[in-house]
């Protein structure tokens, strides 16, 4: 698919507007308290500069999401088959995950650290704690909504229920897990970076972007905290790039919600 | 091509009566007797447990009371080979039109190489061939239906069970499918059951036509239609054809004005 002129202009004129109203905003700024917001170009320099503890970090936090996100991947899908296979199973633990999505996970940082040690362990737990919840929850849901007719028909031409699962139902749920890797794929930096800023270690050049942003905060380097917050976002578009990837290449073939529109 | 072996069967319904749980009486009293090879319409008012007959012999549903019997004995493991068309194509979306055909051979365990020919065979029957790689959203919904069709063919049943398979069809792609569905019967025997609201398809397709009332599903009328196969265009102007239109669609309604 070749991004189109048409979708291409609106968004450039809206990023230079955008850099416009920063410069703008910053020239009414008291030059007394201008350092609060450095100007783009400032921003920018900030990367050279700090261009070695920049890359080093978005790798930590890279690794930390990657882990993390897979790590929830593997764990969610085998939960959610185990899920739909019983009401019983379902009713018992549905609650609990529930609650385990109500956890505040920057108050248990503390006791992950205590547990995991600060650093990567900690770091990926985190991000596994808050890529989970939407992967269970859309896989079961995808594999307790499979055609009912269908399941009859393989009921008629006598499958066994392990064809039932890998013919049959894990494939119309993909759509569903697809749904949940996408919400996961944006949580996974970000659970990344929450869990580097409250259990991060630097020991070792292992800190990643949130361990950086404190740093750089308790430093005032605003244009390098600009840099760091930039870095994670390109973090989270590679992240997000690579799920939907992903979907496109096991969804366009058959799935409704790739249909080429005339338009 | 090898020449089909499998003979039709026949399918005994003998004082079979269905409730669901605790509520209302759906099929009451249900005796009917299908030959070898017979071409059965049902056709009645809504809920009139049309469906419920066919998922019964299918063994979706267990029965209440009495006995179904297919060659003389209860549907089990044993039974001859049975294939049912749904309403709805009932495709995997996921999987290309030969792969959709074959599914029920790779359920079966049929060897790869038999399975080939097989499909290839089901699906120059329903002039599909050249779709063999597409995927069905990328198809008409007749032509899904006829992947429908090759797919119940694959695995050369003796009893076919078709719950209003064209009922979402306009009357041309239904015209061409029932004659389709004919030609396919003149290479192999099979006997069926047709689901249909349309008193036309069921008298252009069967040579017997059950009319049932509903509250309790009951079987009111039967019809012989003694008009000769193999029926084309031309049997839907013959005159016999539209006199037993006429007198299948005045048994309805006057099963209809029962019912309300």
């Amino acid at each position: 698919m070749k991004p189109r002129w048409s979708t291409v202009w609106p968004a450039l004129i809206a990023g230079v507007t955008f850099v416009a109203l920063w410069y703008g905003t910053r020239a009414m700024i008291s030059p007394a308290r201008d350092f609060m917001l450095p100007p783009p170009h400032e921003v920018l320099a900030a990367f050279g500069e700090h261009s070695t503890e920049l890359l080093s970090a978005s790798r930590n936090t890279g690794i930390g999401a990657l882990l993390g996100f897979s790590l929830a991947v593997v764990v969610a899908a085998l939960l959610a088959l185990t899920l739909s296979l019983s009401n019983l199973i379902r009713a018992g633990l549905y609650p609990y995950l529930m609650m385990m999505q109500m956890m505040p996970v920057i108050v248990i940082a503390p006791i992950l650290v205590l547990w995991a040690g600060a650093g990567l362990p900690s770091v990926t737990i985190i991000t596994f704690l808050i890529c989970f919840f939407p992967l269970v929850v859309n896989t079961t849901q995808g594999l307790i909504s499979t055609d009912r007719r269908l399941v009859e028909l393989f009921k008629m031409y006598r499958a066994t229920k392990w064809q039932e699962i890998v013919r049959l139902r894990v494939p119309a749920a993909l759509p569903y897990f697809f749904t949940g890797l996408r919400i996961a794929g944006t949580l996974a930096p970000i659970g990344a970076i929450v869990g580097d800023f409250s259990a991060g270690n630097s020991a070792g050049n292992g800190g990643g972007l949130g361990f950086l942003t404190l740093i750089y905060g308790a430093q005032f380097k605003m244009a390098a905290l600009f840099a760091t917050v930039l870095s994670g976002c390109v973090l989270g578009f590679v992240f997000v790039a690579a799920v939907s990837g992903l979907s496109w290449l096991c969804l366009h073939q058959w799935h409704d919600s790739y249909e080429k529109s005339d338009n | 091509m090898s020449e089909v072996t499998a003979s039709a069967c026949s399918v005994q319904f003998d004082a079979v009566v269905k409730k669901f749980g605790d509520g209302p009486t759906v099929l009451q009293d249900i005796n009917f007797i299908a030959n070898d090879g017979d071409f059965v319409a049902i056709i009645g008012p809504s809920g009139c447990g049309k469906s419920t007959l066919l998922r019964l012999l299918a063994g979706l549903v267990p029965i209440t009371a009495g006995q179904v019997k297919i060659d003389g004995a209860a549907p089990g493991p044993e039974s001859p080979e049975l294939a049912y068309v749904f309403q709805e194509p009932t495709l995997l979306a996921w999987q290309r039109v030969a792969a959709n055909v074959e599914l029920p051979l790779v359920l079966r365990k049929v060897p790869a190489n038999e399975r080939a020919a097989i499909v290839h065979r089901c699906l120059s029957q329903v002039r599909l061939s050249d779709r063999a790689d597409a995927f069905p959203r990328q198809l008409s919904g007749g032509q899904q239906m006829r992947v429908s069709i090759a797919r119940a063919l694959a695995i050369e049943p003796q009893l076919l069970l078709l719950d209003e398979p064209f009922g979402a069809l306009d009357e041309m792609t239904r015209n061409h499918l029932n004659e389709e569905l004919l030609a396919l019967r003149e290479e192999a025997a099979w006997t069926a059951f047709f689901v249909t609201h349309s008193v036309a398809e069921a008298v252009f397709l069967a040579n017997r036509v059950v009319i049932m009332s509903a509250n309790p599903g009951r079987i009111a009328h039967e019809v012989a239609i003694d008009l000769p196969y193999p029926r084309t265009q031309a049997t839907r102007e013959d005159s016999t054809f539209q006199q037993l239109v006429a007198q299948v669609s005045s048994l309805l309604r006057s099963v209809e004005e029962e019912t309300t």
